[in-house]
């Protein structure tokens, strides 16, 4: 099986998200990078795919030079190769990103022959549009189902479950197809030593793909404002139980 | 026209959707516009003329043979041929799983932009949005040029108003044409939920444990104290990362949104991911050892102290 993954650099934040003066970007001077969480669910399940079915994977982004990163990270545990598609730090708003990937899809399958499968992340951690890999799959004129937490593929044929109200939704289609992934559908593995390695001889395609205005532009982010709250110590260590008791009688939530 | 596509499974309505339809209708007024609104299939067509009390004058009822379950590019394409049937400035749908789903495909084959999970909306040349990043941690202005402008509203951002004077609503069918394409993805069957007791989402109590509980084995007292007020366990996802808990039970950006009464925090140090997830809870009790962790700070009440050693004195406590 041929498997293309898309994933995309955003920063580690921990309590809080401080913004750059315009509020145009997240201050990242003391942030760690990572991919979003779904998609390192989509990057493993790529590899479970190819280790039991034969076949590999590539991992392809959109963002600065520096989502190299992100790229010899899906290569660590087992991605083959990647292609990076090089922005100046722009924001790409979902439209342009779309495009930007579909001609880089194109251009892989008319040198490579056809991806069987496309995976992406649900939605990304940062932007959250939401909308991404359902336009990559529109414009290659595949199926593709969202959200999936359970993925099966046989002969061809697909069986995703995306979950509701505690309960499953089966959908079912045949290959090619564009999946959009949720965290939970497998426990992604951290890299190994030799993973690291061999991930560093591995090749990038790096393209530049030209920005365009798609239709919705940022002009700035802020912090939502939120409720001031005046927390109350109970008490500390095991002497609080008392006081732990007296407060969920008083929030009427003893059964 | 404003257009709110109205969401429902199998004739149930998604309350998200009198969220969407609120805001359209103050866009609606803003815009002097009329508001109408589309829904999927027949099992909704129970549910087409309450909508009058939240302005609707309009509701076109889309049915067709294959739109009885779920099935997004077949939603999505008769959006769009009702779209070109009645040529609105601007179409709404709640930012759920499903209507950002629906709302994307449309966005697709119409190629427009699509602002997703909006919390604002300004009209104008262009649309001015405010709309939510980070799973709600951040906010961001955007402009929307695109003509249908389309977008959805983020759930929970606003509540859901009724009119006073609700106007007559005229309800008509719409037939749209659908191709064996459209059909490709569907839900094809479901399965039900195995788990017995209180599911996360309608728990009144949220016992939640993170990197402090230690292991799949320090489950067992949130597991008890849970058991004890009636309440469902919820994990960080450090603990559903480590394997303690299975991924159903995660809390935060990547996991489920809860408001109960009460979320009891233990050992969660309160990152912004997990924090959107709990933050509409009534109250938080946090129980942490560390004083200054930030689920500490943004909590209601807070014990200081080892989890391991405080909630087996509540559980006493409470036995007694």
């Amino acid at each position: 099986m041929n498997i293309l993954v898309c994933i995309k650099r955003v920063p580690e934040t921990g309590a809080r998200i401080n913004l750059t003066d315009d509020g145009r970007a997240i201050d990242t001077r003391y942030l760690g990078f990572t991919v979003s969480p779904h998609e390192e669910c989509a990057v493993e399940e790529a590899v479970r795919l190819i280790e039991k079915q034969g076949g590999q994977a590539t991992a392809l982004t959109l963002g600065p030079d520096e989502a190299e990163e992100q790229l010899r990270a899906a290569m660590s545990i087992g991605v083959d190769n990647a292609i990076l598609l090089a922005t100046d730090g722009r924001e790409w708003d979902p439209v342009a990103t779309a495009q930007a990937l579909v001609d880089a899809i194109r251009d892989r399958e008319a040198e490579q022959g056809p991806f069987d499968l496309i995976l992406f992340g649900n939605e990304s951690a940062d932007a959250g549009g939401y909308q991404v890999g359902v336009r990559v799959a529109h414009a290659l004129g595949r199926p593709c189902i969202t959200g999936v937490k359970q993925l099966s593929i046989e002969d061809g044929r697909v069986e995703a479950r995306r979950e509701a109200g505690g309960g499953w939704e089966v959908y079912e289609t045949s290959l090619p197809a564009v999946i959009t992934v949720k965290e939970g559908i497998n426990l992604p593995r951290y890299p190994s030593l030799p993973g690291r390695l061999r991930a560093k001889k591995k090749p990038i395609t790096r393209l530049e793909p030209t920005w365009f205005d798609g239709g919705l532009e940022m002009i700035r982010m802020k912090t939502p404002v939120e409720e001031e709250s005046q927390v109350t110590i109970l008490g500390h260590g095991p002497e609080a139980a008392d006081k732990a008791v007296a407060l969920f009688k008083e929030l009427g939530v003893l059964s | 026209m404003i257009l709110t596509f109205i969401e429902h499974d199998r004739g149930k309505l998604n309350e998200s959707s009198l969220e969407a339809l609120t805001l359209a209708r103050r866009l609606a007024d803003d815009m002097a516009s009329r508001l109408e609104v589309a829904l999927i299939g027949a099992e909704a067509r129970a549910l087409a003329e309450p909508l009058a009390a939240y302005g609707a004058v309009r509701a076109h009822l889309v049915e067709h043979a294959w739109l009885d379950d779920y099935a997004p590019d077949a939603w999505a394409a008769s959006l769009a041929q009702l779209m070109a049937a009645t040529s609105p400035d601007v179409v709404v749908a709640a930012g759920s799983e499903r209507g950002n789903e629906v709302m994307a495909r449309l966005a697709a084959r119409l190629d427009l932009p699509l602002a997703s999970n909006c919390t604002e909306v300004a009209t104008g040349q262009p649309f001015r949005v405010t709309r939510v990043r980070w799973g709600g941690s951040l906010l961001e202005e955007a402009h929307l040029k695109g003509s249908p402008a389309l977008l959805t509203v983020a759930e929970h951002a606003l509540a859901a108003e009724s009119i006073s004077k609700p106007p007559e609503i005229d309800v008509r069918p719409f037939v749209p044409t659908l191709t064996e394409e459209d059909m490709r993805v569907r839900v094809v069957r479901r399965v039900e939920p195995e788990r017995e007791g209180v599911s996360l989402t309608d728990a009144r109590v949220v016992v939640a444990g993170g990197r402090g509980v230690g292991s799949a084995e320090g489950f067992a007292a949130l597991e008890e104290l849970a058991g004890l007020l009636g309440g469902a366990v919820a994990a960080s996802r450090v603990a559903t990362n480590n394997g303690w808990r299975p991924h159903a039970d995660q809390v935060g950006q990547t996991g489920a949104r809860v408001a109960p009464d009460l979320y009891i925090a233990c050992g969660i140090s309160g990152a912004i991911q997990h924090w959107v997830g709990c933050k509409a809870a009534k109250h938080i009790l946090a129980i942490n050892t560390d004083p200054e962790a930030p689920m500490v700070t943004k909590a209601d009440y807070a014990i200081i102290g080892d989890l391991h050693e405080v909630l087996p004195a509540i559980i006493q406590k409470l036995k007694s």
